[in-house]
């Protein structure tokens, strides 16, 4: 199912990050990292709800608003019951959406959101989505602190919290069109190999996207996937090939390069639901804005994954959501 | 693509693991585990004036007081994740397990945060050790019986 929007565009974003991706390359360009995973809260459930709301209230200042003039809030995290966003939009009071695709929730935010704001039912809102490492390694894996041996394979969650701003009005990215993704599940069971689960959902999604659109893969500067990671992204082109019959030259992966997959130990690289958007927000519109790119597809993939259904012996099911992002001309 | 394909393609693209310095490492950390606690096993012994094999307690303490002590300080888990098996089948494993739930869970309260989830990780241990001691003891009565 692919959108086509003549009148959406990204307005502003912000990007709220932890220590850990303050350390990757894009350190610069995030509007604000904190040294520690806490940031002064009790508990990192609390802290990944502060880095959404953290993030809202940054963007609000950017786009010089108040939470009174935005029409709807839609937010999502990989926490149970979406709880970091629940919490935030409980202290933001601004009329709310929580949603979940695991990692791929930070697309399915943008794609309600255009489609609401291009058939006019609002005037503007703000889509939100964070992950936090410590919260999320506690809920789906072992505790923090402990140090058993970790797979090659293994992806390290992003801490991060980042927000868009959408509204008719024509200014900063415009978004052209989006392809929403179907589930699919290719029988594996290994949560410690999140790119092998998602890499046909991205395939099928970009397939589709090109299909519908009548593309070519040429058309696109760049297209990011989400959070496959090293290995997944290496899946995900050979898997395209022989699936598709499709070449990806102008790919690349959010999760390998939010980190520096040399220096820091995140194994096959990043994941978590704000590590697109993190990576999107600050280098890809930077470079978009500069006129290095003009036409990138986001590929948003996530995980479909719980912990009960695994120990019951089920696959795991994916899904990934596209963008089409697009410079508009007036800016460069 | 059906999923055995898949599944070949998966395997092509996945690391392997080195299986052989992972268990040397393993081998000789944990080795060397064993000797600190003969080592210790002596001391106490010497200090206390008791018997070698009742002075074991005394060392299993304090590996698992050494054990929880540095894994909430913090840094147990670089030291576990590097020896892997080395640190985690000896008794510092165990220690380990209960204590990085125990700090997981903490801000969770008394009873149903710490209490709960302890032994999470380490429930099974127990379950499992009482188990196979359960099923080895019938088998050694057996034979003293035939």
């Amino acid at each position: 199912m692919t959108f086509k929007y003549n009148n959406v565009y990204i307005h502003d974003t912000s990007t709220i990050t932890g220590p850990y991706e303050s350390n990757g390359p894009f350190s610069k360009l995030y509007d604000k990292s904190y040294n520690d995973l806490y940031f002064g809260y009790p508990t990192w459930e609390q802290a990944e709800s502060r880095l959404i709301e953290e993030s809202v209230d940054v963007l609000l200042e950017k786009i010089n608003k108040t939470k009174f003039d935005i029409d709807l809030f839609i937010s999502g995290d990989l926490l149970n019951q979406v709880v970091a966003s629940n919490y935030a939009a409980n202290k933001l009071s601004i009329p709310y959406l929580g949603i979940y695709s695991a990692c791929a929730t930070s697309c399915e935010g943008l794609i309600i959101g255009a489609n609401m704001i291009e058939s006019k039912q609002i005037n503007n809102c703000i889509c939100a989505t964070s992950s936090h490492n410590a919260a999320a390694e506690k809920q789906f894996r072992y505790p923090v602190e402990y140090g058993g041996p970790k797979k090659k394979t293994t992806t390290f969650t992003s801490t991060g919290g980042a927000s868009a701003y959408l509204t008719y009005n024509k200014k900063g990215i415009r978004i052209e069109s989006a392809t929403v993704g179907t589930v699919i599940d290719l029988g594996i069971k290994d949560v410690y190999n999140m790119g092998a689960v998602m890499a046909p959902a991205a395939a099928q999604t970009i397939y589709k996207h090109l299909k519908d659109t009548k593309r070519e893969v040429g058309y696109y500067d760049l297209i990011l996937t989400g959070d496959l990671g090293e290995i997944g992204k290496n899946i995900l082109k050979d898997y395209m090939e022989l699936e598709y019959g499709i070449s990806l030259n102008n790919y690349n992966d959010s999760a390998t390069m939010i980190y520096d997959l040399k220096k820091q130990p995140v194994y096959s690289g990043a994941s978590g639901p704000a590590c697109l958007p993190l990576v999107t927000y600050s280098s890809i519109f930077n470079r978009m804005k500069k006129g290095d790119l003009k036409r990138v597809l986001i590929v948003a993939t996530g995980a479909l994954m719980n912990s009960t259904m695994v120990n019951q012996k089920l696959t795991i099911p994916s899904i990934a959501h596209a963008v089409s992002l697009e410079v508009i001309d007036d800016i460069l | 693509m059906d999923k055995n394909k898949y599944k070949d393609l998966v395997n092509r693209h996945t690391p392997k693991e080195n299986i052989f310095i992972n268990a040397l490492i393993a081998f000789l950390i944990g080795g060397l585990m064993g000797v600190l606690g003969q080592f210790l096993m002596q001391i106490y012994a010497y200090i206390f004036a008791i018997p070698v094999n009742e002075a074991s307690i005394f060392m299993i303490i304090t590996l698992i007081f050494i054990s929880s002590l540095l894994t909430s300080i913090g840094f147990f888990d670089k030291i576990v994740n590097f020896a892997k098996c080395g640190l985690i089948i000896p008794i510092t494993g165990f220690a380990h397990a209960m204590m990085s739930s125990a700090l997981e869970y903490r801000k969770e309260g008394l009873v149903l945060g710490i209490g709960t989830n302890m032994l999470k990780l380490a429930g099974s241990v127990i379950i499992f050790g009482v188990v196979s001691a359960y099923i080895f003891g019938l088998i050694r009565v057996l034979i003293g019986v035939i």
